[in-house]
């Protein structure tokens, strides 16, 4: 729902990220983006592509990995995916569920052409 | 070349929710951020809550509108401390905002710090203000089917209140279901059920603050 201050925020940190690097354009940002976060991908990329008109991130491409809600479960023990919202194991219909995965909202790398650095291969 | 991160995107709202958090410990504060659709009934509990307690615990509230202080003016005669945010357009509360609201409060003489959020059954939910508990009202002529449609909220809540229990006879709700659904989408949710009108299930929100507000570190 709030993809434009998501967008906001994501481009304040490549931003910080890249400053030590002068002259350099991002070329592509990685985000994972959790099932139980709230946001729209394409709402995302949309809000990306717009305010990043002018800055750094201007034409980088924004890689979105959905990640998928998935709970353990305390009583049977399973970790499983689960589709809906319903927090109960569709194991065992236990209650007890932890949520493993499914909440994120990261930056996981951005990819810089060097401005005016000698290009290196950085491991 | 690439730049590895692992950072939520939205971190700098998490670091000004933990430094609220922080400082609500300090001053042995519990704080409730309290949630729910426009009309779910926030300012009226906050008004029984204040006639209740208010000679128990010393209570502040932030009170959280995208405009106007009519909220704020509706418990200006219980005299406590309070201040009015107007977001503006934003349609929650955020920790920046809430920083911005504690300044005005003097902190030492509050030992229950009530948070109003911005009426609204999604967004809210979304972001930490540096509250010890979230707390959601949600009244009957709503309908029984909302914890299905607005997962996040009930999951990211301590307790529920389901208001307005005083129009049951006049509307299709089913109790039952709402029930269920909610406790499948968050199997720790308590569930009280109240009327802010007629005053029935109110002592077990009363006790309910009261249990946790009177621990310093909530």
């Amino acid at each position: 729902m709030h993809e434009l201050a998501i967008a906001q925020s994501l481009i304040g940190i490549i931003e910080q990220e890249a400053l030590p690097y002068t002259g350099a354009k991002v070329t592509r940002v990685r985000v994972l983006i959790g099932k139980l976060s709230g946001v729209m991908p394409d709402a995302l990329k949309f809000a990306f592509e717009a305010i990043s008109v002018g800055g750094i991130a201007e034409g980088a491409s924004l890689e979105i990995e959905e990640v998928p809600l998935r709970i353990r479960c305390h009583q049977c023990g399973e970790v499983l995916v689960v589709e809906d919202p319903f927090l109960t194991c569709p194991n065992c219909e236990g209650t007890d569920v932890e949520i493993v995965t499914g909440r994120e909202l990261d930056i996981r790398s951005i990819e810089i052409e060097d401005g005016n650095q000698a290009s290196e291969e950085h491991p | 070349m690439e730049i590895k991160l692992v950072k939520n995107i939205l971190e700098a709202n998490e670091v000004i929710a933990s430094e609220n958090r922080r400082l609500f410990r300090e001053k042995g504060i519990y704080v409730v951020n309290l949630m729910g659709s426009p009309g779910a009934g926030k300012t009226t509990l906050l008004e029984r809550t204040l006639e209740n307690l208010g000679d128990k615990k010393r209570i502040g509230v932030i009170e959280g509108d995208i405009a106007t202080s009519r909220d704020a003016q509706r418990i200006a005669h219980y005299a406590i401390p309070t201040v009015q945010i107007n977001t503006g357009g934003a349609c929650h509360l955020d920790g920046n905002m809430v920083r911005g609201g504690i300044e005005e409060l003097d902190l030492d003489q509050i030992d229950l710090l009530i948070v109003e959020n911005v009426g609204n059954l999604v967004c809210p939910a979304e972001f930490t203000i540096g509250e010890n508990n979230k707390v959601m009202i949600i009244s009957v002529p709503e309908g029984d089917d909302k914890p299905e449609k607005y997962p996040l909220m009930f999951q990211v809540s301590s307790l529920l209140l389901l208001n307005k229990i005083d129009l049951l006879p006049y509307l299709d709700f089913d109790m039952e279901r709402f029930r269920r659904d909610a406790l499948k989408v968050n199997p720790k949710l308590e569930i009280m059920a109240v009327s802010c009108k007629s005053g029935e299930g109110l002592d077990n929100w009363f006790r309910w603050i009261e249990q946790r507000a009177g621990r310093a570190d909530g």
